[in-house]
């Protein structure tokens, strides 16, 4: 017995350090290794799907569509009714912003990042360049201002001179004699960036005084609270508590975006790294899908891909 | 037959010491390696502004712009430095008297209504989710700032009056922590030469407890100092140090949380936002640091 004891007494000692040690080597791997893990994860799912895709029919495969926030509704909706038809797959969706998408699907920890803007505005031009673009809608912003403002159309030069700051009054583009209160994006918002490249042509810095808010809602109550306030905001968001203004005369609606005469819109991109594969690429096609784009997207107050006369590039360039 | 006895006994205590030691071990392993790996995650993406990126750390902690998306890339913290202290601290001037009173009143004045009363309504501020707070502050106090004084009722104003009471209950419940391991003998000692009920508090109970006052309100700013969403619904986040205290500004949280979405990660605009993490964290380090000396000093 006293063998026995001692034994174990003995083992104990020995027993705690092989343990500590494998312990901290496993959990340093773990530690380090986090995105490795989540690739493999992703990865393994990815050729699952591949795998399983030989027949058509039934589907199957995990995709995870991570990235913009202005997105995220409409994926979201769409993933869900995907899923009642494909019970195999199984979508995640995901915010984070459109950084975040590009980044995820750029290092391949999600399938698809959803994005605002071009990839190549986010990422270098390498990065940028494995992604494949999908279109599935468009988004329409339109300049909005506090209802008691007393104006309904800007003109370009008139939209850069308030948000440069040179402009601070109202009665200098016809209004009440109020002071213009900036209600603004984050300099890295998408939304900025497609107001700035579309309607001002130029970037503009961020003034003392201005408020800065992300969320479309903020940004809508604080133009809507705030005597003399001035924001942009999607068309989806427009209501009757914010007064939506004219750019150069062109009422900020869908016909006038598909027709190319109203400028300020950007594409809503679903980018995959590579060819996606057959999940994937069953969900984005189901995306821009007839029955989709006709009916989600309109439903939620994108404009349909599908509907627009006009075509834009990375750079900015529009043709018919 | 003894010895088989000892055995029988000893075993399962063996055994039970060791499941003990072996799972409290992982734990505390679980949690070093935690806490180092975000130190490092945080301190290698931060760092890599100044090695990779090439900004001086003298332009991000003195510099007065920000403009990290512009043709030249100025990446100036001081702002955000600026107003992330002075929310956060003019937070715990609002909220420490609050919280003191509070105390008193439910240690000294009337114990039964504060126990049953006034404890669970201070602690039920602390379960409320920070976005409800901001949503109540955008709601609420930036409409009426903005009706009575000048500017549009976002600022420090707004953030520090949101925080403070965000911050309230952990002063709260310290303070009356304080008073209540005070030794009675003290305050006997006190009334027995004739001082009056205020006398005492202000003469006596205050001075001792100080030193654990001054704990619960250095860890009030050290989670003002880190809060972010609801600062950010009512701070307007313009990133320039403000005229007024009713003049949009921006903290080191807001400016993260703003942009954090939107940047790639690797890019400089990126890599900027990790080094305003890494002095949140730092500052951080500082504020439990000076806990463990205000503990060091207690008198009681």
């Amino acid at each position: 017995m006293k063998v026995w004891k001692g034994n174990l007494l003995k083992m104990k000692k020995s027993l705690i350090v092989t343990m500590a040690l494998t312990l901290s080597l496993s959990l340093a791997a773990c530690g380090n290794n986090t995105n490795n893990g989540a690739n493999n994860g992703n990865a393994a799912a990815t050729n699952n799907a591949s795998t399983n895709n030989t027949a058509s029919a039934d589907l199957s495969g995990s995709i995870l569509a991570s990235g913009s926030t202005a997105l995220q509704p409409l994926v979201d909706q769409v993933s869900k009714e995907f899923m009642d038809k494909n019970s195999g797959v199984s979508i995640q969706v995901q915010g984070g912003g459109s950084g975040t998408g590009l980044t995820q699907v750029s290092e391949g920890q999600a399938q698809i990042g959803n994005s605002d803007v071009f990839a190549e505005e986010k990422l270098d031009a390498a990065k940028a360049a494995e992604l494949v673009d999908h279109q599935v809608a468009v988004v329409a912003m339109a300049a909005v201002t506090n209802k008691d403002v007393g104006v309904d159309n800007l003109t370009k030069q008139q939209l850069v001179d308030i948000f440069t700051g040179k402009i601070t009054n109202w009665k200098d583009v016809g209004g009440k004699d109020e002071k213009i209160q900036i209600v603004n994006r984050p300099s890295s918002s998408g939304t900025r960036a497609t107001f700035e490249k579309f309607a001002l042509g130029t970037k503009t810095e961020d003034l003392a005084g201005s408020i800065q808010e992300d969320a479309s809602g903020t940004v809508k109550k604080l133009v809507s609270e705030t005597p003399g306030a001035i924001g942009y905001l999607a068309l989806s968001y427009l209501d009757d508590s914010v007064t939506s203004l004219k750019y150069e005369g062109v009422d900020a609606n869908e016909d006038n975006v598909a027709k190319g005469t109203y400028p300020v819109w950007a594409y809503e991109h679903m980018y995959t790294k590579g060819e996606p594969d057959a999940a994937t690429k069953a969900f984005l096609d189901y995306m821009v899908s007839e029955e989709v784009q006709n009916g989600d997207v309109v439903e939620l107050g994108y404009i349909p891909a599908s509907k627009m006369e006009v075509k834009r590039d990375a750079a900015g360039a529009v043709t018919k | 037959m003894k010895k088989s006895n000892d055995r029988e006994v000893a075993t399962p205590h063996l055994a039970e010491e060791w499941v003990g030691k072996v799972y409290t071990f992982i734990c505390i392993l679980f949690l070093i390696i935690t806490i180092f790996s975000m130190v490092y995650f945080v301190a290698s993406k931060g760092l890599s502004t100044f090695i990779v990126n090439g900004v001086s750390v003298k332009d991000l902690l003195t510099g007065l712009k920000w403009k990290p998306d512009s043709d030249t890339p100025l990446f100036g913290a001081l702002p955000f430095i600026f107003g992330s202290f002075s929310t956060s601290i003019l937070a715990a001037i609002i909220a420490a008297p609050l919280g003191f009173c509070a105390a008193v009143f439910m240690v000294e004045l009337s114990p039964k209504i504060g126990r049953t009363f006034m404890q669970p309504v201070i602690e039920l501020l602390a379960g409320i989710p920070s976005v409800v707070y901001g949503f109540v502050g955008l709601s609420v106090i930036v409409p009426l700032f903005r009706d009575i004084f000048p500017g549009q009722g976002v600022g420090i104003a707004a953030g520090s009056l949101v925080l403070a009471f965000m911050i309230l209950p952990t002063i709260t419940t310290i303070a009356t922590d304080a008073l209540a391991s005070l030794p009675s003998g003290l305050k006997e000692g006190s009334y027995a030469l004739g001082a009056t009920r205020w006398q005492t508090i202000y003469r006596i109970v205050l001075p001792t407890t100080l030193p654990a006052q001054m704990t619960g309100i250095v860890l009030g700013i050290a989670r003002a100092f880190g809060e972010a969403l609801a600062v950010q619904m009512v701070i307007g986040n313009a990133p320039h140090i403000p005229h007024s205290l009713f003049e949009s500004t921006s903290t080191l949280t807001s400016a993260i949380t703003l942009s954090m979405g939107n940047t790639a990660m690797g890019s400089v605009q990126n890599n900027a936002l990790w080094s305003l993490a890494l002095i949140l964290m730092m500052m951080t380090f500082v504020f439990v640091f000076i806990i463990r000396w205000l503990e060091g000093r207690k008198k009681l």
